[in-house]
């Protein structure tokens, strides 16, 4: 099965010996029935994981780079859903991709958006949590975010170069560096655009800073930077799941 | 070891079953048809929670549930892969289904996962290793599993047994039952020049506990011999439906599946060939 093995995604091996085609004959071309199902499932799951990325360098391109990440770095396990961690980054070494320099976040961008929509379903916390608190207690509390949550940090317009390829009639994308959170307030996740300041705030809460540590980070980023707007989508979208006080 | 008696769920209907498409959500939970009961794929529901999850969960409430593997490598030479059957047993035990199928075949070899359905060759050696999987897949999820036939585009010159002898073997070892694939006998039997009839005969039909019927992609390889491909994405051919008539005629009813994988048709196309089935089960 070694021989069988390698033999499926290496188009350059001559197919394994052993095989025959049951009429006294060799095996021949027969074996590359198996080799074609391997990578047109595998291409499948890309194709299905990264509309995006595919509707940006065209379907033909993306087959072809799929292609050869599949050769690179085939499935480890048999979650289909699971795969094509990594793609990003893979992206980001193809030369004659180079031009599209965003392309690799909005690959990270497809693949929250999956690993999202597979996420764990969670209670959410409702609104009226932080209300009977003390701002000093609101400084010190900390935010449990639901694993449909992710954070994207970007120096792209990350969240309208996706919307562009996603949807008719959105607008062209404006050069402004746009970060994505991806929330999941049902089943469908959504992404949001956020400014550099408003992302470097969750990402601070999202590391477990305090509410009060996280508005020193982003005000690091931007000083007159308002959080009340990215606190609203947080309950809004079902992206928390608990408190955490401290003494 | 031998699979002893355990507790057991109740069985599949002897009905019409489909595969299940989330697109056919909506048509097959308000307007079943024949439809009696539903297989997923297991890979496919192994997430934490989201949408499929909790279509699963709906689902079987209403239907009776088949989960059939196509991850596992029952076929291969290595050790299964315990992370992966731990997910399985946890699949089993919330789903509770009334069957658990996989396949006679191979997808992982060291630590990669191939995706498709490998062949293996029949021989003592091959038999021993399936044999010993199998033992341990029972007994991890507790309960009989069903071994399904492969679609063969090809054979190995080290087989020293039939498919039909390698898969009596099996079940005599280990106590498995046998989900027969009709269309994957017309497929194999046309690929190899061989009888699907004689395949019949030869089989052991009496621990069939499921059949499948699907679409297969006509093709030929480069001597101008036909081959069969188990596309899954097209109406079941005519040749298959006769061949299931004649599985049926000598088993009774049995749980028959449509499998339509690729190209998914509308939910009232996919109905049509439920019924289709239900019109051959009608006939014994």
């Amino acid at each position: 099965m070694k021989a069988f093995h390698e033999a499926l995604l290496d188009p350059a091996l001559q197919a394994p010996e052993g095989l025959h085609d049951g009429r006294g004959g060799a095996a021949g071309k027969r074996f590359d029935v198996y080799r074609n199902n391997v990578m047109q499932s595998l291409t499948d799951v890309m194709r299905a994981g990264f509309p995006v990325v595919r509707k940006l360098i065209g379907a033909a391109n993306f087959d072809i780079v799929a292609g050869a990440f599949i050769r690179a770095h085939p499935p480890t396990q048999p979650i289909m859903q699971r795969y094509g961690g990594g793609f990003d980054g893979f992206l980001a070494e193809v030369p004659q991709l180079a031009s599209l320099g965003y392309l690799g976040d909005v690959a990270r961008l497809e693949q929250a958006l999956r690993l999202s929509y597979h996420a764990a379903d969670t209670e959410p916390l409702g609104a009226s949590a932080l209300a009977s608190m003390s701002p000093e207690q609101v400084a010190r509390t900390r935010l449990i975010f639901a694993p449909t949550v992710h954070l994207i940090a970007s120096v792209w317009p990350l969240y309208d170069i996706w919307r562009y390829n996603s949807e008719d009639g959105a607008p062209k994308p404006q050069p402004v560096a746009q970060h994505v959170l991806i929330t999941r307030a049902g089943f469908d996740p959504a992404p949001h655009p956020l400014s550099p300041a408003q992302s470097a705030w969750i990402a601070a809460l999202m590391a477990g800073t305090t509410l009060d540590g996280a508005q020193d980070a982003a005000s690091a980023v931007e000083p007159d930077c308002d959080i009340a707007a990215p606190m609203a989508l947080l309950f809004a979208q079902n992206a928390l799941t608990a408190l955490k006080g401290t003494a | 070891m031998m699979l002893d008696a355990r507790q057991t769920p109740p069985a599949l209907p002897n009905t019409p079953g489909v595969g299940f498409k989330p697109a056919h959500f909506q048509g097959l939970t308000s307007d079943p048809g024949p439809v009696g009961w539903i297989e997923v794929h297991a890979e496919n529901y192994m997430a934490d929670g989201g949408r499929q999850i909790a279509q699963l969960r709906a689902l079987s409430e209403q239907f009776a549930v088949s989960v059939h593997g196509v991850g596992l490598s029952i076929g291969g030479a290595q050790a299964l892969d315990t992370d992966h059957l731990a997910r399985l047993k946890h699949l089993c035990d919330w789903v509770k289904p009334a069957s658990f199928s996989e396949h006679l075949a191979w997808s992982t070899h060291g630590a990669e996962f191939m995706n498709d359905l490998l062949p293996l060759p029949y021989t003592g050696a091959t038999l021993t290793h399936v044999a010993a999987h199998i033992n341990q897949v029972q007994d991890t999820l507790g309960r009989r599993m069903l071994l399904e036939n492969p679609s063969s585009y090809l054979a190995f010159d080290d087989s020293t047994l039939s498919e039909t002898d390698f898969l009596a073997e099996l079940v005599s070892r280990t106590g498995c039952g046998l989900l027969l694939d009709v269309n994957n006998v017309f497929i194999s039997a046309t690929n190899l020049g061989s009888g699907a009839r004689d395949y019949i005969d030869a089989y052991p039909l009496s621990a069939v506990g499921e059949v499948h019927v699907g679409g297969h992609a006509e093709d030929a390889d480069e001597h101008g011999a036909p081959l069969l491909i188990d596309s899954h994405g097209a109406p079941v051919a005519d040749a298959v439906w006769t061949l299931l008539g004649d599985v049926l005629a000598r088993t009774g009813p049995l749980p028959t599946l449509v499998e339509w994988d690729n190209d998914v048709p509308d939910w009232p196309t996919l109905r049509a060939e439920a019924a289709r089935a239900a019109d051959a089960l009608a006939l014994v």
